[in-house]
């Protein structure tokens, strides 16, 4: 069945995008991430444009967080101070990456832009979350006992003027490091679509040092708040939030994310992590393909208004 | 329409021309985007009036054209850089590429009319007046007008229909052009042109309106004229679903 986008100008099969919403929920719930690093790609595949596709992903990413806010809430799992923290570098962050989208449009650079700072990101991320499941898996596998990691942060951050303590995160750090962290997600947020999950929780455990145990609740909380106020920046600049696309991936995600948090409790922690290494760099594979190949289509077209 | 055939051969007998006329219709003067839109066909059809009702002695041609508004556009190149990573490396820009270019004719185009004949009537994708910006260096003009309609052509919203025109008794025409679902709105214009000897004998015009309607309307306008709100509501949906779906599962 199809339906037709008043935004982005053409119609899609509802239930192919159900469906896409559905899979990266399905992802969201599972491993904290908000999804949106597939959400873009995909929509972008799919013949969105790919400022819709990055405006409307945001949306989803949004609804998808919410229902992961909730759950990690009720358990206790939310440190809602180095959450707003974090949020507050994000609206800052968001503002720059959107002056930031608009200069690299003007010099037509935005799409190998993005690209490249997807492969980047992806790669590296997707490298050290793999290298870690895989040490994890095999620790386990031979019966010596798994290195507890000790509360510890890089000492970049320790360095840091100002502490603050984070109870909940059982951490005591200067602010400025999340701050910095937020920021530098909300840029992210702006150009690639994404809620920057893949980024922050990573950065938690590795550069902040913070209590496993609400690092997936915090960074969610963060990721609800910087796509919220994403989607705003791009209803109130670039008019590419497509509402009934948003509401199509939305009913699929938030139904895929309640799914994806039942079957976590499930999984072996070390395969989950291992599982999202493996697509975050597969898609990280396939956008590095895409900048040195030589693309299907030489032209592009931008309508001048 | 009867009333407008009624004034064609009130003006054929006052002024006496020897020159057929054409009468042209279109199936739909406005096409409504709604919802469940997935593209649309629109029947292009009419009559070929001769002078004193005479039949022709040989079968004319017809062309049609079915243009969407023009646009100013920014063309842009990727080349591959540092040998290794594609990237738009050149551009240029057109005034006016229409965003939406159909043409059916009975025969095909080079059989009917000569080259020059074509380009001043912009008949075929490639005589389409797309007025460059960047005018200077024709080999690279004539690059980027071929990936314009290449790209185009590839989208459905370049559309070249050889022999799609059907001629009955040599004096009633038809015929169908299909309209994608990522079409441009906005004013349309369906030409109609009587060929014979290679020759422009005679050419009318009709205006269609495509726009969205309903619910999408309401969206394209909120979105554009409200952002602010729009952008709330965008909010808000996506919190309400949220919420909505996380407490539908505390109930299993």
């Amino acid at each position: 069945m199809q339906i037709y986008l008043p935004i982005a100008n053409m119609s899609v099969n509802i239930l192919t995008m159900i469906l896409l919403g559905g899979t990266v929920g399905l992802l969201s719930g599972m491993f904290g991430v908000g999804g949106g690093f597939l959400t873009t790609p995909l929509l972008i595949f799919f013949g969105i444009p790919p400022t819709v596709a990055a405006a409307s992903a945001a949306t989803q990413v949004t609804g998808a967080s919410v229902s992961g806010v909730l759950a990690h809430w009720e358990r206790g799992g939310v440190d809602l101070r180095m959450g707003l923290l974090l949020a507050a570098g994000g609206v800052v962050g968001a503002l720059v990456g959107a002056w930031l989208f608009n200069a690299l449009s003007g010099l037509g650079q935005i799409d190998t832009a993005i690209n490249i700072l997807y492969v980047a990101m992806l790669g590296s991320i997707g490298w050290l979350m793999a290298r870690d499941a895989w040490r994890d898996i095999r620790a386990e596998r031979s019966g010596e006992p798994v290195q507890v990691r000790k509360v510890h942060h890089h000492p970049l951050v320790a360095n840091l003027p100002f502490r603050w303590r984070f109870y909940k995160s059982g951490i005591y750090v200067s602010p400025l490091a999340p701050l910095a962290l937020g920021i530098f997600t909300g840029i992210l947020t702006v150009l690639l679509g994404v809620g920057g999950g893949f980024v922050v929780v990573p950065a938690m455990i590795y550069l902040l040092g913070m209590s496993a145990r609400v690092v997936v609740g915090t960074s969610l909380l963060q990721i609800l708040l910087v796509t919220a106020f994403t989607t705003m920046v791009h209803a109130l600049t670039t008019h590419a939030v497509d509402i009934v696309l948003a509401g199509l991936l939305l009913v699929g995600g938030t139904f895929g994310a309640q799914m994806g948090a039942r079957l976590a409790v499930r999984l072996p922690p070390q395969k989950l992590r291992m599982a999202l290494a493996a697509i975050v760099l597969l898609v990280a594979l396939r956008m590095f393909l895409g900048l040195t190949y030589r693309p299907p289509e030489l032209f592009t077209i931008e309508l001048l208004g | 329409m009867i009333r407008g055939l009624f004034l064609v051969v009130l003006a054929l007998l006052l002024t006496g021309a020897r020159e057929p006329v054409l009468v042209p219709d279109v199936s739909q003067r406005n096409v409504d985007i709604v919802y469940s839109f997935t593209g649309a066909e629109l029947l292009l059809f009419g009559a070929i009036l001769y002078p004193d009702g005479r039949f022709p002695q040989r079968d004319a041609d017809i062309a049609v054209v079915l243009k969407g508004p023009s646009q100013p556009i920014l063309m842009r190149e990727k080349q591959r850089l540092l040998g290794t990573i594609w990237a738009n490396a050149d551009s240029t820009r057109f005034q006016s590429a229409p965003g939406f270019y159909a043409i059916a004719t009975s025969r095909p185009l080079d059989k009917l009319i000569d080259e020059r004949t074509a380009a001043i009537y912009e008949l075929g994708l490639g005589n389409i007046q797309l007025s460059p910006a960047d005018a200077g260096d024709t080999g690279k003009q004539a690059r980027f007008e071929n990936g314009l309609v290449d790209l185009r052509r590839k989208n459905e919203l370049f559309i070249d229909r050889p022999g799609a025109v059907e001629i009955t008794n040599g004096v009633l025409y038809r015929a169908r052009l299909p309209i994608p679902a990522r079409v441009p709105t906005g004013h349309y214009t369906a030409e109609t042109f009587l060929i014979r000897d290679g020759r422009i004998l005679a050419a009318a015009t009709r205006d269609i309106v495509i726009r969205k309607s309903g619910f999408e309307r309401f969206v394209a306008v909120a979105a554009d004229q409200s952002p602010f709100l729009y952008g709330l509501c965008a909010i808000a949906l996506s919190l309400a679903l949220g919420w909505l779906a996380s407490a539908a599962f505390k109930r299993f």
